[in-house]
C-alpha cells in the first residue's frame, strides 16, 4: 500500500504486542458491577465487535481466571441499526464501528475500555434495554396519519431541499447516543433529543403538518422540551450527525407560536 | 363471522412482517409480532440501494412488463412469472404509498420522486432515499406499526425468537413457541395464522453481509416441522463487498449505478499508486465483456468475473480484492448521491472513496431460496405463511438490485389478506385448550435443558467457524460436484459434533450460548438442503455456477428444487416453473442488447389495471374478493 493513499489519515505506526481489554461485568441488573480484563494479541483491522466475539470463544481473563463470556448487543455491523451501542474508553458509540488502531492512537495506551450505556437498565454485562426510547416515539406521534395504506396515489410534492433535510432527521437509528450524552437525561424525567427530532421530521411533511398539535402536545409536559439545558452534547455524539439543537430550537418556536396562537385556533 | 377478530403471529419485524402487521391490523385483525430485535433494528436497514418500480417518470417508456421482464431474465427464468407480474404490476403504487408514509426519498427539480438505474435494466427504475433506502422505508413501516401497537392493535414481542410452530394432529399450525433471550422463558403463541418473515440465512456461510440476526434458524424449524423448503441453493454472491474481521459490509450496486468502475491494472502486482496508472494500463473488465451493460451486469456475473480474475492472479497486490473506482465524478455529487454508503468505507477502512479507489470483493448476500410458497404465500402446511427474503418466490436463480425491497413489501401485502381468508375458514376448535401447545412447549423446554446438560468439550463458537468456512469454500460462486460431497460430510460431521459442546457461560440469564447453540443446529439443517440442492442440479443457472456443467439446461432443470425434511437427508423433488407470460429465452448480457422479450400470446404491455394490483383495502371486500379470483 503506498503512503499517498492514507494521507489523510494518521496510521497506528508502533502498535503493541498484545492489547488489553477491560470490560464492566454485571450479572443482572441490580447485581454489582465489576471489572474483568482479558488480553489479545494484536492484529490490524481489528473492531471492538471482533474483539468480543474473540474473548466470546474462549473467555479467560488475563489473571488465568475462566470466566462467563461478555454479553453484548450487535446486528448490523454497519452502524445502522445501532444496537451495539456502548460505552467505549469513556465515549459514548457503536462498537461495530469503533476501530482498535484509532482507539489506541487516541489513547496513546494498549487498554480499551469497554462498559454498559449507564442512562437504561443494564441487562447484563454490556447489554442495556432502551425500549423507553420507543415509548418516547409513541409519545410524540411520530409517523404520518393515512387514509389507508390502499392506493391513493403518489404524495406531496416536496422540494429535494425539504426532502434532504428531512433526510438527516430520518436516519436517526434510536440507538441513546444523545441521551446518554444528555447532562439532563437521567432517571427517564426528559423526553430528549431523539424524540424531538422525530416531532420535527413529520412536522416538516407536507401531509404530517396537520397533526403538528399533537406531536407538540407530547412535548409540553414534565418530561417535555423545556427540559433541555443547551448543553449541546447531544449533537456532538450523535453518530449519524443528525443536526438535533437545530430540532430542538426550531420545535422549541413551534411550541412557542402554539402556546401563543394556540387559542385562535378554537 | 364477519366482526370476529382474527388472531396472527408474525415471525419478523422487518420490511416483510412489518408490512403485513400493517394490513392485518388496518382490517382490524390482532397481531403477535415476535423479533429477536426490537424490529426498528431488523436487517431491512441494511439495504442500501432503492426501490424498484416502473413508475416511468423519465420518458423512457417503462413499464411494469418490462420490470417483469428484466427480473424473470435476470433470475434465469427460475421464477414463476405470475407473482412477479402480481409484483411488479404492483411495485409503483407501493413506492407512492411510502411516498405518502413521509419517505424523504430524493426528488427531482419538480418535487417529484427522483429515480436511478440499478443493475440488470436499461431504465431509471429505482427510487431512493440517499443511499438508505432500506432503512428508511423500515422506518416507514415501523412508524405506522407503532401507531398500531398504540392502538392496541398489534403487540410486540422483542427480543424474543420463535424456536418451533405449534402443529395439530392434522398438521395444521396452531401458533407457535418462542423464547425470551433474556429469561430463556418459553411461551406459546396460538393464533389462528402464522406470518414467517424472517429474512435470510447468511450466517450459515459464516461471514457475509447479512446482520447478526440473520441465522435462518426460525425457517429451519419450520422446515424441519414439515415445511418444504424451495431453491436453497440459489445463494447470490455481492459482487461488491468489504472484506472484514467480523463481516462482509456491503459496498451497494449504486456505486455501480452512479458510474462506479470496477478495474485492476493491466500488470499484476502494479505498486503505484491507483491514481497514478493511467487510464490505458487499467483493465476495465466488464466494460471490455459487457460493452451493453459495462458495469452493471447482473450481479451473478459481475461476482463470477471479479473472481475469475482475482483466481487467475490478476486481482489488486496479488491479492483478492479489485478496484471500484468513484473518483473521477465529483465529490460534491458523490456526497449527495452515495453519502451513506461512502462513510461505510470510510468508517470500516479509514480510506475515502472520493480520493482513493475502493478495493472490494465478492460476499455472501442474499438467498434467492427459501420457503416454498404458493402465489398467495402459502406455505404446504395450512395455517404458515411466508414474506420477504424467507420465502423462494420472486427471484428466480438471482436477485436483481432494488428488487428486494419491493419484493418483501409485496411478500407481506399478498401474505396478510391471504392469511385473513384462510384464517376467517378455518375452525379453531378445541386447539387452544386440547394440549397440544403443552406438548411443543415440553418438547422445546427439553431441548433447551439437553444443551444447558451437554459435556464433551466442543466449542459452539468454533464449530459455527468450520461450517463458515467449508460453506464459503465450496457452495458460493464456483461449485464442484466432489467438493459439494465433501462438504455435506462435514455439516454431517458437524452436526454430531455439536451433541458434545460445552456451553461456556454459567450465568444463563441473557446467555447467548444457548440461542447460538439452537440456531446452530438449525443452520447445520439449512446448509445441508443449500449443499445438496448445489450437488443435485447438474447445470448452470443464475448464482449457481459449475463449470463441469457450465450451460443451462432447461429441459432437465427449468425446475424448482424442493427439500422436504427427513432425519436422514433432505428428499429432493422437482417442480415445475410457471413460465406462462415470457418465453424463456438465452440470458446474455454481452451483446448491445439483451434478446428481445417474447410475449407468450394474448400478453399485453399495457398499462395496469389498478383493481388487480393494488394492495387492496380488506375491507372493500367486494373489490378484494373480485381481485383475488384473478
Amino acid at each position: 500500500m503506498s503512503e499517498d493513499t492514507h494521507r489523510d489519515k494518521k496510521r497506528l505506526e508502533n502498535p503493541p504486542a498484545t492489547i488489553k481489554f477491560k470490560i464492566q461485568r454485571r450479572e443482572k441488573e441490580g447485581a454489582p458491577a465489576c471489572w474483568e480484563t482479558f488480553e489479545l494479541k494484536y492484529r490490524r483491522n481489528l473492531n471492538v465487535i471482533s474483539v468480543l466475539m474473540e474473548i466470546r470463544k474462549s473467555p479467560v481473563t488475563t489473571a488465568g481466571k475462566q470466566t462467563t463470556p461478555p454479553v453484548w448487543d450487535m446486528s448490523c455491523l454497519e452502524q445502522v441499526c445501532g444496537i451495539c451501542t456502548m460505552v467505549i474508553d469513556g465515549t459514548v458509540r457503536q462498537s461495530c464501528s469503533a476501530l482498535i488502531d484509532d482507539l489506541l492512537l487516541a489513547s496513546g495506551s494498549d487498554t480499551v475500555t469497554l462498559a454498559p450505556m449507564s442512562k437504561f437498565p443494564n441487562v447484563r454485562d454490556l447489554k442495556v434495554d432502551r425500549s423507553r426510547m420507543f415509548e418516547h416515539l409513541k409519545q410524540v406521534e411520530a409517523w404520518i396519519e393515512l387514509d389507508g395504506s390502499y392506493n391513493l396515489g403518489p404524495g406531496p410534492p416536496i422540494s429535494n431541499e425539504t426532502a434532504q433535510e428531512r433526510y438527516a432527521y430520518s436516519r436517526c437509528m434510536t440507538c441513546g447516543c444523545c441521551l446518554e450524552a444528555c447532562p439532563q437525561y437521567d432517571g427517564d424525567q426528559y423526553i430528549g433529543p431523539q424524540a424531538i427530532a422525530q416531532a420535527r421530521l413529520f412536522n416538516m411533511h407536507p401531509t404530517g403538518k396537520m397533526d403538528m398539535d399533537e406531536r407538540l402536545n407530547g412535548l409540553l409536559g414534565e418530561d417535555g422540551i423545556t427540559n433541555c439545558g443547551n448543553a449541546q452534547n447531544c449533537v456532538q455524539v450523535c453518530p449519524m450527525s443528525i443536526p438535533l439543537t437545530k430540532a430542538i430550537y426550531e420545535t422549541n418556536r413551534d411550541v412557542t407560536v402554539n402556546a401563543l396562537f394556540g387559542w385562535l385556533k378554537q | 363471522m364477519s366482526s370476529k377478530s382474527l388472531k396472527f403471529a408474525i415471525v419478523g419485524g422487518g420490511l416483510a412482517g412489518l408490512a403485513a402487521a400493517m394490513k392485518l391490523a388496518e382490517a382490524g385483525h390482532e397481531v403477535d409480532l415476535i423479533s429477536v430485535v426490537p424490529v426498528k433494528r431488523s436487517h431491512s436497514v441494511c439495504a442500501q440501494g432503492g426501490i424498484n418500480g416502473a413508475v416511468n417518470t423519465k420518458g423512457e417508456g417503462d413499464s411494469p412488463a418490462k420490470h417483469l421482464d428484466d427480473t424473470v431474465y435476470g433470475g434465469d427464468f427460475l421464477a414463476n412469472q405470475a407473482p412477479v407480474k402480481r409484483m411488479t404490476d404492483m411495485a409503483p403504487e407501493i413506492i407512492y404509498l411510502f411516498d405518502r408514509m413521509g419517505v424523504p426519498f430524493s426528488r427531482t427539480k419538480e418535487g417529484l420522486l427522483d429515480f436511478r438505474r440499478f443493475g440488470g435494466t436499461l431504465y431509471n427504475r429505482t427510487a431512493f432515499s440517499g443511499a438508505s433506502t432500506g432503512q428508511q422505508l423500515l422506518y416507514a413501516l415501523d412508524e405506522q406499526v407503532r401507531k398500531w401497537e398504540v392502538a392496541g392493535k398489534v403487540k410486540k414481542y422483542e427480543g424474543w425468537e420463535m424456536l418451533s410452530l405449534v402443529l395439530d394432529e392434522h398438521q395444521v399450525c396452531r401458533g407457535l413457541i418462542a423464547m425470551d433471550l433474556q429469561s430463556l422463558e418459553l411461551k406459546s403463541f396460538a393464533a389462528d395464522a402464522v406470518i414467517m418473515a424472517t429474512g435470510g440465512p447468511g450466517l450459515i456461510f459464516g461471514k457475509s453481509t447479512n446482520s447478526m440476526t440473520c441465522t435462518g434458524s426460525a425457517v429451519s424449524a419450520c422446515y424441519q416441522q414439515g415445511a418444504r423448503y424451495a431453491n436453497g441453493e440459489f445463494i447470490q454472491v455481492h459482487p461488491t463487498s468489504i472484506p472484514g474481521e467480523d463481516k462482509l459490509r456491503l459496498m451497494s450496486e449504486s456505486a455501480r449505478g452512479e458510474g462506479g468502475r470496477v478495474w485492476v491494472p493491466k500488470t499484476d502486482r502494479d505498486e503505484r499508486n491507483p491514481r497514478d496508472i493511467p487510464e490505458n494500463e487499467r483493465w476495465y473488465f466488464l466494460e471490455e465483456k459487457y460493452p451493453a451493460y459495462g458495469n452493471l451486469v447482473p450481479r451473478d456475473i459481475a461476482t463470477r468475473e471479479i473472481f475469475q480474475v482475482c483466481i487467475e492472479g490478476h486481482g489488486v497486490a496479488g491479492e483478492n480484492q479489485v478496484y471500484l473506482d468513484l473518483t473521477h465524478i465529483p465529490a460534491e455529487t458523490l456526497t449527495r448521491k452515495l453519502g451513506a454508503i461512502l462513510e461505510i468505507y470510510e468508517m470500516f477502512v479509514g480510506d475515502d472513496p472520493r480520493q482513493v479507489p475502493m478495493r472490494i470483493f465478492p460476499g455472501v448476500h442474499y438467498s434467492m431460496g427459501g420457503l416454498w410458497v404458493d402465489f398467495e404465500q402459502r406455505t404446504n402446511i395450512p395455517g404458515l405463511f411466508a414474506a420477504g427474503e424467507c420465502d423462494y418466490s420472486i427471484h428466480g436463480a438471482n436477485r436483481l438490485g432494488a428488487n428486494s425491497l419491493v419484493s418483501c413489501v409485496y411478500g407481506g401485502f399478498v401474505a396478510a389478506p391471504s392469511a385473513i381468508d384462510y384464517a376467517k375458514n378455518v375452525e379453531r376448535g378445541n386447539t387452544e385448550t386440547n394440549g397440544i401447545h403443552d406438548i411443543e412447549l415440553n418438547r422445546q423446554q427439553q431441548i433447551n435443558e439437553s444443551i444447558i446438560n451437554s459435556e464433551g468439550g466442543e466449542n459452539q463458537y468454533k464449530l459455527h467457524e468450520e461450517l463458515g468456512k467449508v460453506m464459503t469454500d465450496n457452495v458460493t460462486v464456483v461449485r464442484y460436484n466432489d467438493r459439494l460431497q465433501a462438504t455435506d460430510d462435514k455439516i454431517r460431521e458437524l452436526q454430531e459434533r455439536l451433541k458434545k459442546i460445552s456451553i461456556n457461560d454459567s450465568n444463563l440469564w441473557a446467555t447467548q450460548a444457548i440461542p447460538h447453540a439452537r440456531q446452530f443446529a438449525n443452520m447445520l439443517e439449512l446448509a445441508r438442503v443449500i449443499t445438496l440442492g448445489a450437488l443435485n442440479r447438474n447445470e448452470s443457472r443464475g448464482a449457481h455456477y459449475k463449470p463441469e456443467f457450465p450451460d443451462r439446461d432447461d429441459e432437465n432443470f427449468l425446475k424448482t428444487t424442493i427439500a422436504e425434511y427427513s432425519a436422514e437427508a433432505p428428499v429432493l423433488s422437482y417442480a415445475p416453473v410457471d413460465v406462462s407470460i415470457v418465453e424463456p429465452r438465452k440470458r446474455d448480457y454481452s451483446s448491445g442488447k439483451k434478446p428481445p422479450q417474447v410475449p407468450r400470446d394474448g400478453y399485453e404491455d399495457k398499462p395496469k389495471n389498478r383493481a388487480e394490483t393494488m394492495p387492496l383495502n380488506p375491507e372493500n371486500k367486494e373489490e378484494f374478493e373480485e381481485a383475488k379470483d384473478k
